[in-house]
This record gives structure tokens, C-alpha cells and sequence, in this order.
């Protein structure tokens, strides 16, 4: 075990010591060594933290979106005019007669649905432990998304009020 | 409960176990719902005799319980938010969790005769 050996080895080249003279100058330059981080050949082009990065980014505006949206509805739904007593089908079919509704709830739709997945998908990658688990309850999970989001835009859309 | 600890057991921990709990039922209540308003879409019947079991006490009641659910979530997601935006949000934190409790119990209890009066008035007559 000589570590004395190793070092002199490593240093190779290292420029010898002078008196007084500086070691470096504008023609002289230090060596470079590279820095621990370098982005090499094998660095993937984007990194995962970026995408991790705008989750956490549309977590927090899509909240603050939703804080309108929502409680909005809930105002409308549960709150004014009786209630819950007042809901049925002709109900549905006065406030989507209003392009202004489809579109808050369109948007109501899409968000909370984005938003409440990337939550559950958060919560997953938390408590699955196995990969295998943790891929499945994924995709379990994308598929409902994807699945509901898509269902419920179909209705707002296609919403006939004379169905009969 | 070890000693000395600022987050385990606190304010901070428990509120973020809220966050947790009632955004996981929230997704869920949702796919629920998205599924339930569909039924538009097969027969004005389908959709009338389904919003009827949101017209009965039990799930009127349980409406209530969501209702909270979403109250709190929306109010503490707008603290998580000042947390990490605001330069000063770290420090204020438990004064902003007492009052995101503060306006979440007024509001519950501006909601209750609203949401609950369909219930109240079947039960106890008009
Ligand atoms: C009403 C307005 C809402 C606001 C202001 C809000 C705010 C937030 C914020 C800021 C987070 C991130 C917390 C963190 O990163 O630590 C979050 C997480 C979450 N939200 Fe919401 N949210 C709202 C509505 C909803 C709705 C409608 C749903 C369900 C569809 C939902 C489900 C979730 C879930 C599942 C999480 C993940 C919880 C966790 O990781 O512990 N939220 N919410």
C-alpha cells in the first residue's frame, strides 16, 4: 500500500514548484480539470428533473385556476336555488345551452382531471415499492385519465337536449 | 415522537396528510361524476333517476363531506402555493394554515343549510 506512489502518479504532469516566480500566467494557463458535472456524450439531452419540474409548475397554476372553476361550480351546483334539489336533465340542458358553460366546464374537465392525475401519479411513485406495481398502477391510472377525460369532452359536445 | 423535530407530528406534516387525503378522494369522486353526467348522453330518464340518489340523505350527507374535502384542498393548495412563491411564506406558514382553518369553518358553515336543505326539508317537512 503506497499511496505516495499513487499521487506521484497522478500528478504526471504537475508543473514543477518555482520560487517566487507566479506558476501561471496569460501564456501559461493552469491545467484544466474537468468539472464533476460536465454534460459528456452519455448526459441524456433533457433530463427527467426538467419534466418533474414543469409538474410541479402546472400543479400550481392549474390550482389556482381551479379554485375559480370549481368552487364556481359548487356555488352553482349545491349552494344556489335549492341546492341539489334542482338538478336534473332540463337543468343540464339551460346552462349548456350557453357556449360560456361548455367551455368552464370544458376547462373545469381537463384541468382537474391533469391535475388530479399527475397528483395520484405523485402518490403512486410514493407508496408502490415494486417496479412492476408501481408500472401497472400507472397505467391503470392513464387509462382512466385518458378514458374519462375524453369521455366527458364527447359529452359536452355532443349534448342534444331534444334526445328523444 | 422523536425530539426536536420541526415537521413530524406538526402543523406541517398533518396539513400535508390532508392535502393528500382529500385530493386522492376528490380524483376519485370525479371519475364518479364525469361517469354519472354521461348519462345525459343515453336518456333524460337515465340521467334523472341517477342525480336521484344524490337527492337522498345519506349521499346528500356524504356531498357535504366532499364539499369540505374540496374546501380544504383549494384553501390549502392557495397556501402551498403562497409557501413557495412567497418570499416570506416559509415563515408564516402555521399562521397561514390557522387561517386557511379559520375561513374553511366559516365557509362550512355558510354551506350547511344550502347543501343539506334538500335533506332537511324531506326529513323535518317544509
Ligand atoms: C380547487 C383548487 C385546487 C387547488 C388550489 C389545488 C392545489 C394543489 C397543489 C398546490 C398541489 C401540490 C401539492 C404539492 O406539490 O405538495 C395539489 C396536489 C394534489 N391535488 Fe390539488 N388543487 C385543487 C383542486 C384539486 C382537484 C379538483 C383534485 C382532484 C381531481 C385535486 C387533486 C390533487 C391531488 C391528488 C394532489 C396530490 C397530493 C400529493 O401529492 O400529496 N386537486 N393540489
Amino acid at each position: 500500500m503506497s499511496t505516495t506512489e499513487t499521487t506521484e502518479t497522478a500528478n504526471g504532469a504537475a508543473t514543477e514548484p518555482t520560487d517566487d516566480v507566479a506558476l501561471f500566467d496569460v501564456d501559461h494557463p493552469a491545467p484544466v480539470i474537468e468539472p464533476p458535472r460536465k454534460r459528456t456524450a452519455k448526459t441524456p439531452k433533457a433530463s427527467r428533473g426538467n419534466f418533474e419540474m414543469q409538474t410541479w409548475l402546472f400543479m400550481r397554476l392549474s390550482g389556482i385556476v381551479l379554485v375559480v372553476l370549481v368552487l364556481g361550480h359548487l356555488l352553482i351546483q349545491l349552494v344556489l336555488d335549492g341546492g341539489v334539489s334542482k338538478i336534473g336533465f332540463a337543468f343540464v340542458a339551460g346552462r349548456w345551452a350557453s357556449p360560456f358553460w361548455q367551455v368552464w366546464d370544458l376547462a373545469m374537465l381537463w384541468l382537474a382531471m391533469l391535475h388530479g392525475a399527475n397528483g395520484l401519479r405523485t402518490v403512486i411513485n410514493d407508496y408502490a415499492e415494486r417496479d412492476n406495481t408501481r408500472f401497472w398502477l400507472k397505467m391503470l391510472l392513464y387509462v382512466a385519465t385518458v378514458f374519462t377525460v375524453l369521455l366527458g369532452t364527447l359529452v359536452i359536445f355532443t349534448f342534444d337536449p331534444n334526445i328523444r | 415522537m422523536p425530539a426536536g423535530t420541526l415537521y413530524r407530528g406538526r402543523e406541517g406534516m398533518w396539513s400535508w396528510v390532508a392535502h393528500r387525503v382529500t385530493g386522492v378522494l376528490i380524483f376519485f369522486f370525479l371519475f364518479v361524476h364525469v361517469l354519472d353526467t354521461a348519462l345525459v348522453r343515453v336518456s333524460p330518464e337515465a340521467y334523472d333517476d341517477t342525480i336521484a340518489i344524490y337527492k337522498t340523505p345519506l349521499v346528500n350527507v356524504m356531498e357535504y363531506g366532499l364539499v369540505a374535502a374540496i374546501l380544504f384542498h383549494a384553501l390549502n393548495g392557495l397556501r402551498v402555493i403562497a409557501v413557495d412563491f412567497w418570499s416570506k411564506g416559509a415563515r408564516y406558514q402555521k399562521q397561514m394554515l390557522w387561517t386557511v382553518m379559520g375561513v374553511w369553518i366559516v365557509l362550512m358553515a355558510g354551506a350547511f343549510y344550502p347543501v343539506l336543505q334538500h335533506t332537511l326539508r324531506t326529513l323535518f317537512g317544509s
